[in-house]
């Protein structure tokens, strides 16, 4: 057995670092670090399921945050109609997510490039707007749920540490699922096609199911990261799916750096602690925070995975 | 004589006013080396992306195995037998050597559709891929990623990839270009020794590999099949000699 | 039943063409540079509050109107300096993160120094009117100018790229961009001139529909993602595919939202087809913008992408 590598170690440091801090937060005294905290394993959940697409299959998504909405709605829907069970929650919302990514996948990579980015932003504000109009959950408003999913028939997920250990859960466990999937025959049929797809096709492999395959099961975990954010926010509105969303997927993934499952994490973390740490200073938060992304891209291509790299030595 | 393995017929492509492969037919047949030979332009690569299923013909038609191929997408055809190397390498940078072939063993060694064992670990992908690289001289290479090879070595690569999906009928386009001497004499070798197995289509520039190996040659100029027939007969014809020998670069 | 198909399908014209003086200038941007431009809303955006803050100032319409074509052209122009530039031979990727840190920005500064509350600019007093149009139905004056104006920009454009030698690059970069370059061009003049130019048409586009809707910061917004819809639907680099894609593009909208509901009646019951036309409405353009691509998956007019 080789050591261990680089990226995967950084992953398990942070998912300690995460664990540690419910614990944290109450000795200090600031128990609303938890649902922070809870927020960005929430993104970081979305922007895993986005890199197993753009990072390793080159399927630039700009439609993503639909994944989330139809995610957070799966619980809205389910919850008036008396369903409460977290795994019935998540099955709805794997099922829903798996079906709307078999249709808009095979539509969308039928394009290339720019028209790909654009046609999953269409059915990303297809989904937006038939939220807007879906009256019986509150239209444009939104809908609050009367409570948290359960687990087992038991209120676990009410407490914000037992939220967030929950959704932690999740993460670990996707994460070690896309680990070995990145480095299966799979993943490396679909790392191939980034690659080159023609290439891949002359070995003999026609990079479409493969492609759509990966479009799929990316599409679901969002899902699973918008059943947490509903239970999060214990709210559910079509804003989770504007194109704003779908560009801070993109953004978290891009900060962090692409293709390696840990920035991706690494790249949901910061975002959020920085949304979160600058709106505390001003309102105006978001003129900061679009300084910073502008700054980053120009000045530290690759992102944080970029920067740790350069500050090893190793070219970028 | 044997059925052929590839027939073409009056295969035809246009670009606008250009005609790059005009009514060309041609038979390949089993066991032979097959050298196309033509100056720079003629459309010998064209030829092939058509061949391959990398391109649509305008008109005609190819049979493989007796069965029409003309609209079957590249990689069936390659899981058919029909394998291609490229004159302008076309490798996977971020793969290891080691990985580039055997991404080509796992396409045809069972399902790729499996999402959790390592495929680094799969003893079976990394012999054969290792063969492969080894019957062109390689090996020593193998963990190189492939975007940092020597132009050379890529070369070779490709050629080890080829030879990995396990060819009935390999077409080569310019295989040789931009080998050093050393790896130029080490690949017509692996040609010699490969003749009882595979099938080729060899474009190649070095004539006097061509003139070795090749059962068969026709020359092609401006899109069309001016003569074709033995190395011998071709070095005597005339008309080959004015259009393609007589300005033979070194 | 007639009148109202003719004023609706005028005002989806209008539409249209405000989608066509912003979609203009980012079709070729993306054609030409393969460059993602998110922040091509704010600059539409940035036209109308330049307008408002200047018609409050000045109290005079067409003089503010003259002034907001240089405002917005040298706003083009230093975010090419500044930012854009550096960018060109970047991933798709690092051009999102940093336009959408753009529009971050770029919106949060229009908050600071007007207010998140909408303006509304004064109708100039020449085109308050309305003209008959059939019957007793009168349509606005102000209206039909923006069409008339939208008409003028889209003939010089095409008078523009189809008979200059700077509409000859133009249109040899948006086939070939390496082409341009073969050509011994300074290609990062043209790059900073389109971008500017392109920063000028939809600051104009902000500013002349300043009168009819009001001038708010989600304004770039809302817009930008149909002028994708319009560039993606008539072909990346296609000036003349954006003209029609735009014209379709707002016309389907605006009629799908009046004559949906009314159509489905027909088919449904009431009270179901209202929900039905509501639903639907808002997503036709995104419908057909995927059927488009479906069958032709470079757009109408755009190059196929060899595969
Ligand atoms: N995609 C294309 N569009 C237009 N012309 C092309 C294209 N591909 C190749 N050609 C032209 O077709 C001719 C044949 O090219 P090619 O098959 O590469 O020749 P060869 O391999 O014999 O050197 C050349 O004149 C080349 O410029
Ligand atoms: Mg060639």
């Amino acid at each position: 057995m080789t050591a261990m590598p680089p990226r995967l170690r950084a992953a398990l440091a942070i998912f300690a670092l995460l664990a540690l801090v419910p614990p944290l937060a109450h000795w200090i005294g600031q128990p609303f670090l938890i649902v922070i905290a809870t927020r960005m394993v929430v993104f970081a959940i979305a922007a895993l399921s986005l890199d197993l697409i753009l990072g390793y299959g080159a399927m630039v998504s700009f439609g993503h945050a639909a994944y989330l909405g139809i995610g957070a709605y799966a619980v809205a829907v389910l919850s008036r109609a008396g369903v409460t069970d977290l795994t019935l929650h998540l099955l709805a919302a794997i099922g829903a997510a798996g079906i709307f990514a078999l249709v808009t996948g095979a539509i969308s990579l039928r394009t290339r490039g720019v028209y790909f980015i654009m046609i999953t932003l269409a059915f990303g504000q297809m989904a937006y707007f038939f939220f807007v109009s879906f009256s019986a959950l509150g239209g444009d408003d939104g809908t609050a749920l009367a409570a948290r999913s359960t687990v087992l028939g038991q209120d676990w997920l009410r407490s914000e540490p037992g939220l967030f250990y929950a959704t932690l859960g999740l993460l670990v466990l996707i994460f070690a699922g896309l680990y070995r999937l990145t480095l299966s025959r799979f993943g490396r049929v679909l790392s191939g096609t980034r690659e080159s797809a023609l290439r891949m096709q002359a070995v003999g492999f026609r990079p479409f199911p493969y492609q759509l395959t990966a479009y799929v099961i990316s599409g679901c975990l969002c899902a699973v990261a918008g059943v947490m954010l509903a239970n999060q926010s214990a709210y559910v509105s079509p804003s989770y799916m504007s194109w704003h969303r779908s560009g801070e997927l993109i953004v978290m993934l891009v900060l962090g750096g692409i293709g390696s499952l840990t920035g991706a994490i690494a790249g949901a973390l910061a975002t959020v602690a920085l949304e979160e740490g600058l709106a505390k200073y001003s309102e105006h938060w978001r003129l900061g925070f679009g300084l910073i992304l502008v700054l980053v891209a120009l000045a530290a291509p690759g992102g944080i995975a970029g920067l740790i790299r350069r500050l090893k030595g190793a070219p970028a | 004589m044997s059925a052929p393995l590839l027939q073409v017929r009056n295969l035809s492509k246009s670009y606008a006013a250009l005609k790059v492969t005009d009514d060309v037919s041609l038979d390949v047949h089993p066991g032979e080396i097959h050298a196309i030979i033509g100056p720079n332009g003629a459309g010998k690569t064209t030829l092939i992306a058509q061949l391959s299923g990398q391109l649509r013909p305008d008109s005609g038609h190819v049979h493989y195995m007796g069965q029409d191929i003309t609209r079957l997408p590249m990689a069936a055809r390659v899981r058919m037998g029909l394998a291609r190397s490229f004159q302008l390498t076309t490798l996977l940078p971020g793969f290891t050597a080691l990985e580039n072939v055997a991404i080509a063993v796992q396409a045809r060694e069972g399902s790729s559709f499996r999402f959790f064992r390592a495929a680094a670990s799969e003893r079976a992908l990394n012999d054969q891929a290792m063969d492969a690289l080894r019957d062109v001289g390689l090996n020593s290479r193998a963990t190189q990623l492939a975007g940092s090879l020597s132009h050379g070595e890529k070369r070779q690569l490709e050629l080890a990839v080829a030879l990995a999906t396990r060819p009935r009928l390999l077409l080569l386009d310019e295989p040789l270009a931009g080998t050093g001497h050393e790896e130029a004499t080490l690949l017509i070798a692996l040609f010699a020794r490969l003749r009882s197995r595979v099938t080729m289509m060899l474009i190649e520039h070095d004539m006097d590999a061509v003139f070795r190996l090749a059962d068969r040659v026709s020359v092609l100029v401006y899109g069309r099949i001016i003569a074709s027939g033995t190395p011998a007969e071709m070095r005597a014809d005339a008309a080959v000699r004015a259009a393609y020998l007589g300005e033979e670069e070194g | 039943m007639f009148n109202l198909f003719l004023l609706q399908l005028l005002n989806g014209a209008q539409f249209g063409i405000l989608l066509f003086l912003v979609a203009a200038g980012l079709t070729l941007v993306f054609g030409i540079m393969d460059f993602i431009n998110l922040a091509h809303g704010v600059l539409y955006m940035i036209g109308g509050y330049v307008m408002a803050a200047l018609s409050a100032a000045t109290g005079n319409f067409w003089l503010s109107l003259a002034l907001v074509l240089p405002v917005t052209l040298a706003v083009g122009l230093v975010l090419e300096l500044l930012v854009f530039r550096r960018l060109y031979d970047r991933s798709h990727l690092d051009q999102v993160l940093a336009t959408f840190g753009l529009v971050l920005v770029l919106s949060e500064l229009v908050k600071i120094l007007w207010g998140a509350a909408p303006l509304s600019v004064a109708m100039p007093e020449a085109l308050a009117g309305s003209i008959p149009l059939a019957g007793l139905m009168r349509y606005p004056v102000y209206r039909i100018a923006v069409i008339g104006a939208g008409l003028g920009v889209a003939l010089a454009l095409w008078f523009v790229i189809a008979r200059t030698r700077v509409g000859m690059l133009l249109r040899a970069g948006a086939a070939n961009r390496a082409m341009v370059s073969a050509l011994g061009v300074d290609i990062n003049r043209l790059f900073m001139l389109v971008f500017a130019a392109g920063a000028m048409l939809a600051g104009f586009a902000g500013a002349i529909v300043s009168p009819i809707l009001s001038v708010d910061p989600g304004m770039g917004d809302s817009i930008l993602i149909l002028t994708f819809v319009v560039i993606v639907i008539g072909g990346v680099g296609s000036v003349k595919g954006a003209f029609l894609a735009a014209l379709l593009v707002g016309i389907v909208d605006t009629m799908g939202r009046m004559f949906g509901p009314i159509l489905l009646k027909s088919l449904m019951e009431p009270a179901a087809a209202a929900q039905a036309g509501r639903t639907i409405a808002p997503m036709l353009v995104y419908i057909l913008m995927a059927a488009v691509l479906f069958w032709r998956p470079s757009g109408l007019f755009g190059r196929s992408v060899a595969r």
